[in-house]
């Protein structure tokens, strides 16, 4: 089960190592990973989605990353209400006659090229996970050719 | 004020009493300044002693150890003796020399990552970049090594810092908006343990190292005493509890005693204090206490629930916690039936040996005690001699048994012992040592003779790495695989150093040979040559429920 969590940390040299060497030590898996300073510069929010068996592993996970100095919140968005966004590029074969199928997708999912080169163009999306995998899906009869994505960011509601 | 300075009077400020290390090219200035100051310092003869010295002296003092060393090599040294302090939660800040700030990450001579190396073997870790930090640092690193769970922390000083200058301010106050420990146990939470504790019929208590560290031994001792409960130990938990009181059921565990593992397997409700159900206590976990409630108390919430479900979490400091809830506990279970039948297993399976005409390591762990009426520390190695350490000798106080628990580091009893010797100068120091541990860490010999720093070094010679043989007799066919070890003439070793040493062959000679060896105001080596394949019983093979035992005792 995948699960997100934001860990709030003290901007400082070394935390991201903190935090990837906990993980690594401990033999918990990371999903995604996304991290940027917040509006204070001194702090830095990671958005982590981790791949826990059960809500055990969950609870260590955060009772650990609690320990490190350098960690000052962690919030759990499992059972929060939230929205979350996610950010992916994707280089897919193109000729002037896909055009309106691809505005078709983009009508009915979510993106827009932002860059089209010979017979390839780019197109960035954002949106949740399930809308991500849908444009993903109707993108594939295109051909892919390659992609990236941010992993996940997460922010409260209310 | 230089940085090197600035160290040197945070340390001061810290009220640091002696500094083991050693010094190297990138920690010059620093050293310039130790030529003058007027703080201990004790040159060890390679820096995982001065490392395991710090340790022995945070562990017999309850003060925070400190040690130093040059950057690479150096540091690396330190890393044995850091990750011991780490399992074990012992308080030490290591100092290490750094290459020059601008040569960070060039593969500079005798550079080496250091923060990277430790950053999962210390509670946390500092790389100095800026001198104007340095005071706040050093004033972070004691703050967080001796509070909560307490830890070793590791500062990093590149050259160049140590020689820049800053103005020094000290920070009267630390506040760390990521590390706030708890203290005070939930008020609630302790209001349901007296009540689960009211309604117990075969209650027992688990004693670990928190009750050291929290100093919680006389409200433990009032708790068991107060609702009739026995008392069991781990091995970090030694010297918790007096080992010579009624209610003592000794060590738990894979050489615990019988009795202590069948009560806490029958028992229905556990009060966990200070200890992290650790695989050498708890054996098979899914066999492990299968009627039982847990209370479980402790500074760390990541211990709680880690390896057993637990019923009642308290979180927080365990002299705290106990004299909270000694208030709280208002009505008492009756034990009465439960003790009689704790009885009965003592006298069915007392923890005994057989002797011989052989010296028989336990039978010379016990002279120790009767000559030292109980009243040294006794600080081990790592293996047998450990586990016979813990077994036979009754520790009534904390603090007088300093042992490698979590990362059973061998070659720690020794230079432990001459960090204990400097932080508890009156006190009788003894490392019960084996023949293969005593020669990991040997050469600190030179730095207890150099510095009249009297410990005695007890031998268990039996020419074996005794635990691993133990193992391979039990579980390999007796397939002794490399652990058949020479040793040196350690009489004459040790009058190499300048030392004593004492070689015992005959059984009749052990007292006389103890006596001897305290009453000597030197570092003495006694090397007892006993019986070569004498096995630790009683025994639970790892992975086992800790009532499986064997050992024929049980």
């Amino acid at each position: 089960m995948r699960h997100t969590i934001s860990v709030l940390v003290e901007n400082k040299f070394g935390v991201l190592a903190r935090i990837a060497g906990l993980f690594s030590a401990r033999g918990y898996n990371i999903a995604s990973l996304a991290v940027s300073e917040t509006l204070n510069p001194q702090t830095s929010y990671m958005t982590i989605v981790v791949a826990a068996q059960d809500e055990k592993i969950l609870e260590q996970i955060k009772k650990q990353l609690n320990k490190l100095i350098d960690v000052i919140t962690i919030t759990d968005f499992t059972k929060k209400e939230h929205v979350d966004r996610e950010l992916v590029l994707v280089k897919v074969n193109y000729s002037t006659k896909d055009r309106a199928g691809l505005e078709a997708i983009f009508n009915k999912y979510i993106g827009k090229i932002i860059h089209h080169q010979d017979d390839t163009a780019i197109i960035e999306a954002v949106g949740d996970q399930a809308q991500i995998k849908s444009l993903l899906d109707e993108l594939d009869k295109f051909g892919i050719i390659e992609l990236t994505r941010t992993g996940k960011l997460a922010i409260n509601k209310g | 004020m230089t940085g090197a300075q600035i160290l040197i009077k945070c340390l001061k400020r810290e009220g640091v009493e002696v500094i083991f290390g050693y010094p190297g090219g990138q920690v010059l200035p620093i050293f310039d300044e130790i030529y003058d100051m007027d703080i201990k310092f004790i040159l060890t003869r390679h820096e995982q002693g001065a490392a395991h010295a710090a340790d022995g002296y945070a562990r017999a003092t309850g003060k925070v150890g400190v040690c130093i060393a040059t950057s690479g090599p150096g540091a690396t040294n330190l890393t044995t003796g850091i990750a011991n302090a780490y399992m074990d939660s012992i308080p030490i800040v290591a100092i290490t020399g750094q290459v020059k700030s601008s040569l960070i990450g060039n593969d500079a001579f005798q550079e080496a990552d250091v923060t990277g190396i430790t950053r999962p073997i210390t509670k946390h870790n500092y790389l100095v970049k800026d001198v104007k930090d340095l005071s706040k640092i050093i004033a972070e690193a004691f703050y967080i090594a001796s509070t909560g769970r307490p830890g070793p922390v590791l500062i990093d000083i590149p050259s160049d810092i140590q020689l820049a200058d800053a103005e020094f301010t000290w920070p009267e106050i630390v506040n760390i908006r990521g590390y706030k420990p708890t203290c005070f146990g939930h008020p609630g939470q302790i209001k349901k343990a007296a009540k689960l504790i009211a309604e117990a019929k075969r209650p027992i208590i688990y004693a670990g190292g928190g009750v050291i560290t929290s100093a919680a031994h006389l409200e433990l001792r009032k708790l068991a005493e107060k609702i009739k409960a026995p008392l069991t130990w781990t091995l970090m938990g030694v010297g918790g509890f007096p080992g010579t009181h009624e209610l003592s059921l000794g060590m738990l565990g894979m050489h615990g005693t019988a009795y202590a593992n069948h009560a806490i397997m029958e028992s229905d409700l556990i009060i966990a204090v200070g200890a992290r159900f650790d695989d050498r206590v708890t054996g098979r976990l899914d066999a492990f206490a299968p009627d039982a409630k847990i209370i479980h108390i402790d500074i760390d919430p990541a211990s709680i629930s880690k390896n057993v479900k637990v019923d009642i979490p308290i979180v927080g400091d365990a002299r705290n916690i106990l004299g909270e809830l000694l208030e709280q506990i208002e009505k008492v279970p009756n034990t009465v039936e439960w003790l009689e039948t704790v009885e009965n297993w003592k006298k069915k399976y007392p923890l005994k040996y057989k002797d011989g005409e052989k010296i028989k390591p336990q039978y010379v762990v016990e002279q120790v005690y009767e000559a030292t009426k109980g009243g040294a520390i006794i600080t081990t190695e790592v293996g047998q001699n450990q586990m016979w350490a813990a077994q036979w000798y009754k520790y009534d106080s904390p603090r007088t048994f300093i042992s490698s628990g979590g990362l059973g580091t061998m070659g720690f009893g020794f230079p432990a012992a001459m960090g204990a010797k400097m932080g508890c100068p009156n006190k009788t120091v003894i490392d019960i040592a084996g023949d293969g541990s005593i020669q990991m860490n040997i050469q600190e010999l030179g730095t207890c003779v150099a510095n009249k720093i009297n410990v005695k070094v007890f031998i268990l010679n039996n020419g074996y790495l005794g635990m691993v043989r133990q193992w391979q007799e039990l579980f390999y066919k007796r397939r002794y695989s490399q652990v058949r070890i020479s040793s040196p003439d350690f009489v004459k070793l040790a009058e190499s150093y300048g030392a004593v040493g004492i070689k015992v062959t005959g059984k009749e000679e052990v007292r006389p040979a103890i006596e001897k060896a305290l009453k000597i105001d030197n570092t003495v080596f006694i090397d007892f040559h006993v019986e070569p394949e004498e096995n630790v019983y009683p025994m639970v093979p790892a992975g086992e429920a800790i009532n499986k035992i064997i050992g024929g005792l049980a």
